[in-house]
C-alpha cells in the first residue's frame, strides 16, 4: 500500500487552540523548525469549541486527516475545554468506523505553547501516518 | 444577526516582512491570485505593512477603494492583530471586520525550502481567512460596571500587604481571616532569615495598621461562603463565626481564661502549650478579643458548664450567639490563604515521639513569646537539648511519599534556627542533614555559608534512614554521602523541616472562586512569567504562598503585585469586555440546559419557565464550548460560527480539486 502512496500528498486540516497549540505552531515557525506543508491550520479559541461537525464536514469534503491540538490536561486556558474536546473526539471516533474511515485519520494532541518542537514533530508524524493510510475513501469515491 | 457576506468590500494586504515572508512565499503571485477572489476589491503587497508607510498604504486603500473589511496577511495575530484592528477602527471600520492571515509563523518559516508549496499554502490560508471574514459580525465591546472595592481572603503577611497597599491607594478593602486573629504564620516565627528581624518588627506594625485603617473592614474568625458574579461585580457572602462574646461589653480582663476548665492544644504554639476553650490566640492578637471555641467548650457538651459566664462581671458571654452572614459587593478579589505544613504521617521512619518536632514548633520554642520564653527546652521533659538534629526536605522533593516540589524556605530557616539555637544554648551542637542547600534569595547564600563556617553547625550531606527512641536519647541513623560514612547521632531533639502545602480547603475555595488549583492544591496563575499574580478568572489575583512556597520577600512582592494590578484595574471608570462571545438564537433554543452545565464560567442561565438559555455578556470568556455542545445549534459563538468554520474547511479541502 505504501508504494501506491509514494506521490500522495494528503489534505490535512488542523484545529489548533489559540492559547497553546496555535502558539506552539507560532513558536515552531519562529525557531524555523521545518515540517511537511500539508497541514492547513485553523485557529480556534479552544479545542473545546471544535464541534465534531466541523471535522465531519472536512472529512466528507475529502480531507485525508484531521488533527485537533489543545492545551495539556489541567492547563486549559478555559479551565476544562480540552477535556470537553477529549470526550467529543472519543465520541466521534466511535462513528468513524461506520463511515468506513480509519480511526487514525483523526488525531487529538496536547501541545502547549512552549512545545514548538513537539508541534513540528507531531505534524511530521501525522503527515507520515496519513500517507501510510492513503487517500481518504471519500476522496477516492468522488474522483470518478 | 448572521451575515451574508455579500456586503463586504475586502482589501487584502500582503506583507513581505522584509524577506521573512517574501523569501519563501511569492508575494506577487499571491496578490495576483487573491485580487480576483470573490469579495476582494483590492489586494497589494508591501515590504513592512506594520511600519508607518505600510499603515498609511492601508489607510489610503480603505479610502480609495471604499473598503469596509481588511485582511492582513503577515505574522501571527498575537503580534499585530491589535495594531491593525486599531488602524481600521481609526478609519471608521468596525475592528472585528479585520482578520489576520498568518502566513509567516504558520507558512513561510516552517516551509522555507519549498517556495512553490509555501506560496500555495499562503494563498489557501488567505482565501480561508477571506471566506471567514465575510461572515464576521460588527461587534462592540460590552461596557460593564466597576465596583471599586476589594475582597482580600487571608490575613497573613500577603493578605495584610495587599489590603494595605490597596487601601492606601484609596480604595475600600474587606479583609476576611478564618482564624480569630490576623498575622498568619509570620506572627509565630522567632526571627527571619537572613536579617534575624523579630516578627514583632515586621508583622506587628502591619497588624496594627490594618486594625486602624479607615478603609479596611476586618472580618476575623470568618469564612467565605459564596462568591458569584464577575470582574467589577462580585457578590460575596461571608460567614462571621459566632465568638459567643459580646465585643461591645468585653473589657479583655482575662478572668474567663483563668476559670475555664477546658484545655486544648494551642494552635498558635503548635500544640506545645495549652489554651482554654475561651481564649485569645496570642498576646498581640488583632482583633484583641476573646472567642469561645464552641467545638471544645464544655457549655456546648453535656455538662453545660458556664464558668466564664459566671465570672464575667460585664455579662459579655453570650452562648446563644449565632453565626452571621454578611453580604458584600465588590470589584476584585485577592486570594492570600497561605500554607500549612505537611502532616508528620508522611515520614513513618521518624517515629511519633514528642521530641521529634517540626520547624514551626521550634520557631515557638525559640520565640521570646513562646511557651518556654525563648529558651529551647524539649517537649518531653523540659530538658535543654544539647544535641539537636535538623532533617531537611521532609515531605518535599520526595515524589514517593510527599511532594515532588521544593519548599524553598527550609534550607534558609534551618540555617537561621541552628544559629538561633546556638545563641540560646551556646554549648549545644546542631547537625543538619541536607540534600542540597538552596539559597537563591538576596543575601542568603552568604548567610548560610556564615552559619556553616562560623556557626559551628555541622552540615551533613545525606538522608536520615531512621529516628527512634533509645532511653533518654533519640537515635538518628543517617549517612554522610560526602565521606561515604554512615552516621549515628544520639540526639536530644530532632527537628523536621516539613514541606509547605496549601491549606486543606484550598480546592474547595478554588471551586467557590472558579479559579484553578494545581495537582498539589496551589492556586494557578494565568501565566507563570507574564501574568504571575493574575488568575484566569478576571478580577481575581493571587498573593503569597497560596500560589507556591515563598519566603517573606517574595510574598510581599507578589502581594504588592496583586495590589498594583487592582489599582491599575481601578484606574478606569468602567470595564470593556471582548464581544466575541456566545449568544443565543432564541428561535432555536429548546432550553435543554446542556450549555449551562458545560460552561466553565457559570455564564449561562436557563429560564426554566420560558425554556430559554441566556448568556451573561460580562462573564462569558468566549471559549465556544457551549456552541460546540448545543444540540439545536441555538448557541452561537460570535465570529466563530459553524458557517465560518465550514467556509474555512471548504477552502482547504477544495484546494486540490
Amino acid at each position: 500500500m505504501a508504494d501506491d502512496n509514494k506521490d500522495f500528498e494528503p489534505i490535512l486540516v488542523g484545529f489548533f487552540c489559540n492559547w497553546c497549540t496555535s502558539t506552539a505552531a507560532d513558536l515552531a515557525g519562529t525557531t524555523r523548525l521545518q515540517y511537511p506543508p500539508n497541514i492547513r491550520p485553523i485557529r480556534t479559541m479552544c479545542s473545546g469549541s471544535v464541534d465534531p461537525i466541523y471535522i465531519l464536514r472536512a472529512l466528507l469534503s475529502g480531507a485525508d486527516g484531521i488533527i485537533i491540538g489543545g492545551c495539556n490536561p489541567g492547563d486549559c486556558h478555559y479551565v476544562s475545554g480540552n477535556y470537553k474536546a477529549r470526550r467529543r473526539i472519543a465520541g466521534l471516533k466511535t462513528i468513524l468506523d461506520t463511515l468506513g474511515l480509519e480511526n487514525d485519520r483523526v488525531w487529538l494532541k496536547w501541545i502547549s505553547a512552549a512545545e514548538g518542537q513537539k508541534f513540528a514533530v507531531t505534524m511530521r508524524d501525522f503527515t507520515e501516518k496519513i500517507k501510510e493510510l492513503g487517500p481518504s475513501p471519500f476522496r477516492k469515491n468522488w474522483s470518478v | 444577526m448572521e451575515q451574508s457576506g455579500k456586503d463586504k468590500r475586502i482589501g487584502v494586504f500582503v506583507c513581505h516582512c522584509g524577506l521573512n515572508v517574501a523569501q519563501s512565499v511569492d508575494v506577487e503571485k499571491v496578490v495576483q491570485e487573491i485580487s480576483s477572489y470573490p469579495g476582494v476589491v483590492h489586494a497589494e503587497h508591501y515590504q513592512y505593512m506594520c511600519s508607518e508607510p505600510g499603515q498609511e498604504l492601508i489607510r489610503k486603500a480603505i479610502k480609495d477603494h471604499n473598503l469596509n473589511a481588511v485582511i492582513n496577511a503577515n505574522c501571527s495575530p498575537s503580534l499585530h492583530e491589535k495594531t491593525f484592528r486599531g488602524l481600521v477602527q481609526a478609519e471608521g471600520l468596525n475592528p472585528y471586520h479585520q482578520e489576520v492571515a498568518n502566513i509567516r509563523e504558520h507558512c513561510s518559516w516552517p516551509h522555507a525550502n519549498d517556495r512553490q508549496t509555501a506560496t500555495r499554502k499562503a494563498i489557501a490560508i488567505i482565501k480561508a481567512t477571506i471566506d471567514r471574514l465575510k461572515l464576521n459580525m460588527a461587534l462592540t465591546p460590552a461596557v460593564i460596571n466597576l465596583n471599586k472595592k476589594v475582597l482580600v481572603i487571608g490575613g497573613g503577611v500577603a493578605g495584610m500587604q495587599a489590603a494595605l497597599r490597596i487601601a492606601n491607594g484609596g480604595y475600600e478593602v474587606v479583609l476576611v481571616e478564618s482564624s480569630p486573629s490576623i498575622g498568619g504564620h509570620a506572627a509565630q516565627l522567632s526571627g527571619t532569615f537572613p536579617t534575624l528581624d523579630r516578627p514583632a518588627c515586621l508583622v506587628a506594625p502591619m497588624m496594627a495598621e490594618v486594625a486602624a485603617h479607615p478603609r479596611i473592614r476586618l472580618y476575623a474568625y470568618a469564612d467565605i461562603e459564596e462568591v458569584s458574579g464577575y470582574v467589577g461585580n462580585f457578590a460575596v457572602k461571608i460567614r462571621a463565626k459566632a465568638t459567643c462574646v459580646d465585643e461591645t461589653k468585653c473589657t479583655n480582663c482575662g478572668r474567663c481564661f483563668e476559670v475555664c476548665p477546658v484545655a486544648v492544644p494551642s494552635e498558635f504554639d503548635r500544640g506545645l502549650s495549652d489554651r482554654k476553650a475561651i481564649y485569645r490566640p496570642f498576646a498581640q492578637a488583632v482583633p484583641f478579643r476573646p472567642v469561645i471555641d464552641v467545638l471544645s467548650c464544655a457549655h456546648f457538651s453535656d455538662d453545660g458548664c458556664s464558668a466564664c459566664e459566671q465570672v464575667c462581671s460585664e455579662n459579655a458571654i453570650s452562648y446563644d450567639q449565632k453565626d452571621t452572614v454578611i453580604e458584600e459587593e465588590l470589584g476584585a478579589i485577592v486570594v492570600a490563604t497561605g500554607y500549612d505544613l505537611i502532616t508528620r504521617g508522611i515520614a513513618p521512619e521518624y517515629s511519633d515521639d514528642p521530641d521529634i518536632i517540626d520547624g514551626m514548633q521550634l520557631e515557638r520554642l525559640l520565640s521570646p513569646t513562646g511557651p518556654t520564653g525563648g529558651v529551647v527546652k524539649r517537649p518531653s521533659d523540659g530538658k535543654v537539648p544539647k544535641e539537636v538534629v535538623f532533617i531537611q526536605c521532609v515531605g518535599s522533593r520526595d515524589q514517593e511519599h510527599g511532594k515532588s516540589y521544593c519548599s524553598r524556605v527550609c534550607c534558609l530557616y534551618v540555617a537561621k534556627q541552628s544559629l538561633l539555637y546556638k545563641r540560646s544554648i551556646p554549648e549545644g551542637q546542631a547537625y543538619v542533614f541536607y540534600m542540597d542547600i538552596r539559597s537563591d534569595v538576596k543575601g542568603t547564600e552568604e548567610f548560610v555559608q556564615n552559619v556553616v563556617e562560623k556557626g559551628r553547625t555541622m552540615y551533613l550531606r545525606g538522608r536520615v534512614s531512621k529516628v527512634f527512641r533509645d532511653g533518654d536519647k533519640l537515635k538518628v541513623w543517617g549517612v554522610d554521602t560526602l565521606t561515604g560514612k554512615s552516621i549515628e547521632i544520639a540526639a536530644d531533639m530532632v527537628v523536621l523541616a516539613t514541606a509547605m502545602v496549601p491549606r486543606t480547603d484550598a480546592k474547595d475555595l478554588a471551586r467557590v472562586l472558579n479559579i484553578i488549583a494545581d495537582q498539589n492544591g496551589f492556586f494557578t496563575e494565568a501565566h507563570l512569567k507574564l501574568r504571575p499574580v493574575d488568575t484566569l478568572t478576571s478580577g481575581i489575583y493571587l498573593a503569597g504562598t497560596a500560589q507556591w512556597p515563598k519566603d517573606i520577600p517574595d510574598t510581599i512582592a507578589s502581594a504588592s503585585g496583586a495590589a498594583s494590578r487592582i489599582l491599575s484595574l481601578f484606574s478606569r471608570e468602567e470595564l470593556l469586555h471582548d464581544p466575541a462571545i456566545a449568544y443565543v438564537d432564541e428561535e432555536l433554543c429548546v432550553g435543554c440546559g446542556q450549555c449551562v452545565s458545560i460552561c466553565a464560567y457559570k455564564a449561562i442561565t436557563l429560564d426554566e419557565k420560558q425554556k430559554l438559555a441566556s448568556v451573561n455578556e460580562a462573564i462569558c470568556e468566549g471559549c465556544g464550548a457551549c456552541a460546540a455542545t448545543c444540540p439545536s445549534k441555538a448557541m452561537k459563538h460570535k465570529n466563530w460560527t459553524p458557517k465560518q468554520f465550514f467556509n474555512i474547511v471548504d477552502v482547504f479541502t477544495k484546494e486540490y480539486e
